[in-house]
């Protein structure tokens, strides 16, 4: 290599680690402030902690309840995400495997609805739920997710399924299987890693959302952790350490799902942005 | 009664496999959608039991109100610029990213994505602390004069946190659609023109970005639907503020409705909004198919 090109290449690669170090550093300023106490932080955010001590991380999780938010996040991405898989997988496959006029127009719509922004059926739809008494529960915030999120869902599974050959299925019909069965036993196995960017992508709008459940979900025993984290925000205004280690709490547990699924998660990325 | 039987199967089978789907659509989507227009031609505050039809008064009402115009243009302009930095910043780091030539690429790659784990409300608290706190500090210690006060307390600064937590947060993401992109680019192209003499430049220029297009379709109108919605970000960084100056479409239309207790208006503009977002996703449509065509 010449010299020149040498000096490029140690160049490109100070550049791109200084440019990571800077869009990483919010982070690392919440972390280690989050060790300190208010007056450390005050006098010199920059300054390692003295001592680590782990009093912010105890009182933010027992006063904001970690815990419950936690469980309840859980709960809400775990089942809204595996009834939007299987539900929409389903009526993909009706979709696909029969040509009633019934579903080509649902599909049409289901796909023309994907132009409504969110923001264009809260009103009435707080509106219409809370004129029945049906808000403030994770089970109908589950209901709502499958509504908001069976679109994308059945018109990412309809592509997939359209590339099946047909032959395995008339196979297993012959051998005496229900339709209903010839979808669990050999259609929705095929779909594994369509399902995978599925949930990946619903399990990142999920987890993190806030406009929704701060609508839906009233009472504070019923908040998720994003709601948790801003409602205690408000509460705890300056005690920045408290803040910092609360931050950290939140922001913890989906590093841990990242470095788990890291590959899985940029290729879901992709593969649902080149399909939508 | 043959064809009664025929039907009587037919529907069981689609109860059975898209019953559920087609029935939570119509009562979370379709229903409030409908229910959302007809609610912009009534005066309703959300509490009383009677309400009047207004016609098309709250629509005159948001055309004349100044207020909603101010936001929508400050929306406008916080678009303008994300799209463009987000874009530019999201091509570059992909463009640097893919071949072998990096040591620890994917450990860059994973690195860049990270803020787009995390919910904007997250993103919002942790950068409000870098704002009021640490650049503070740097800029007191250092005596920068622009920094020396929290950007969140000044309304032209106050926007331009909007931008770069934005910029932030969404180029990371679209690196990955782009390297996505540049990886389905056939290296023999690059390769064929490499032998033919064009510079880095000119093969950018010339190969590189023309066949770049369709991902720049994708990527240009989601940044626009996103950066058109955006509200988390938006409520955890400046909250609106100060003095109402940063208040992007989506807080405006919730203020609107939900803290000024006027359905009828704030529907009336959730409903522009979705006008503005539907038009621009057609757009999107019918690029992409005037792209495959011509492919």
């Amino acid at each position: 290599m010449k010299p020149l090109q040498r000096i490029l290449r140690a160049g490109r690669h100070l550049l791109l680690y200084a440019l990571l170090a800077l869009y990483l550093s919010p982070f690392f300023f919440v972390l280690i402030n989050s060790f300190k106490s208010r007056r450390d932080i005050v006098s010199n955010p920059f300054a390692f902690p003295e001592v680590w001590s782990l009093q912010n991380f105890i009182h933010a999780f027992q006063r904001m309840g970690f815990i419950p938010a936690f469980v309840n996040s859980l709960v809400i991405t775990v089942f809204s995400v595996l009834v939007i898989a299987v539900f929409s997988a389903m009526t993909a496959y009706l979709f696909v495997r029969t040509d009633w006029r019934f579903n080509k127009f649902m599909f049409f719509a289901m796909v023309a609805a994907m132009l409504i922004p969110f923001q264009a059926v809260m009103i009435p739809l707080v509106q219409i739920y809370g004129g029945l008494n049906l808000l403030n529960s994770l089970w109908i915030l589950i209901y709502m997710y499958l509504g908001f999120g069976t679109s994308f869902a059945v018109f990412l599974y309809h592509g997939f399924i359209k590339g099946i050959p047909l032959e395995l299925e008339e196979a297993a019909m012959i051998d005496g299987c229900s339709r209903f069965q010839v979808f669990f036993k050999i259609v929705f196995p095929l779909l594994k890693s369509t399902t995978l960017t599925l949930i990946i992508l619903n399990v990142l709008w999920i987890w993190n959302d806030f406009l929704l459940p701060s609508l839906v979900l009233i009472s504070p025993a019923n908040r998720t952790l994003p709601l948790t984290t801003f409602y205690f925000h408000g509460t705890y205004t300056s005690d920045y350490g408290l803040l910092m280690a609360a931050l950290m709490l939140t922001i913890l547990p989906v590093i841990i799902f990242y470095a788990l699924m890291q590959k899985h998660i940029l290729k879901g990325v992709m593969e649902g942005a080149i399909k939508a | 009664m043959a064809t009664e039987k025929r039907f009587l199967d037919r529907l069981k089978t689609y109860l059975l496999f898209a019953g559920p789907t087609t029935f939570v659509f119509f009562t979370v989507i379709i229903l409030p959608f409908l229910f959302g227009v007809y609610l912009t031609f009534t005066n309703w505050d959300g509490i009383a039991k009677t309400y009047t039809f207004v016609r098309f008064s709250n629509y005159a009402t948001v055309v004349r109100d100044r207020m909603f115009w101010n936001s929508f243009l400050l929306t406008v302009k916080y678009v303008f610029y994300t799209v463009l930095i987000v874009n530019a910043l999201g091509f570059v780091l992909a463009y640097a990213l893919t071949g072998d030539t990096v040591r620890g690429q994917n450990l860059l790659r994973t690195g860049f994505f990270v803020p787009n784990l995390i919910g904007g409300i997250i993103l919002g608290l942790v950068w409000r602390f870098v704002f009021s706190n640490v650049l503070v500090f740097i800029g007191r210690s250092l005596k920068i004069g622009p920094l020396s006060y929290s950007w969140l307390a000044n309304p032209d600064k106050a926007f331009w946190t909007l931008v770069i937590v934005s910029v932030w947060q969404y180029s990371g993401y679209m690196m990955i659609i782009f390297i996505a992109g540049l990886t389905h680019i056939p290296s023999e192209l690059i390769e064929a023109a490499t032998i033919d003499g064009a510079g880095g430049f000119h093969r950018l220029r010339t190969i590189i970005l023309p066949l770049m297009v369709p991902s720049f379709i994708v990527t240009v109108f989601l940044t626009i639907q996103r950066g058109f919605m955006v509200y988390d970000v938006n409520l955890a960084l400046t909250q609106g503020g100060p003095f109402k100056s940063t208040e992007l479409i989506s807080m405006f239309v919730y203020e609107k409705a939900f803290l000024a207790q006027q359905y009828g208006v704030g529907q009336s503009q959730a409903f522009f909004l979705f006008l503005l977002v539907a038009a621009i996703s057609l757009t999107q449509v019918y690029f992409t198919k005037k792209l495959e065509v011509e492919a």
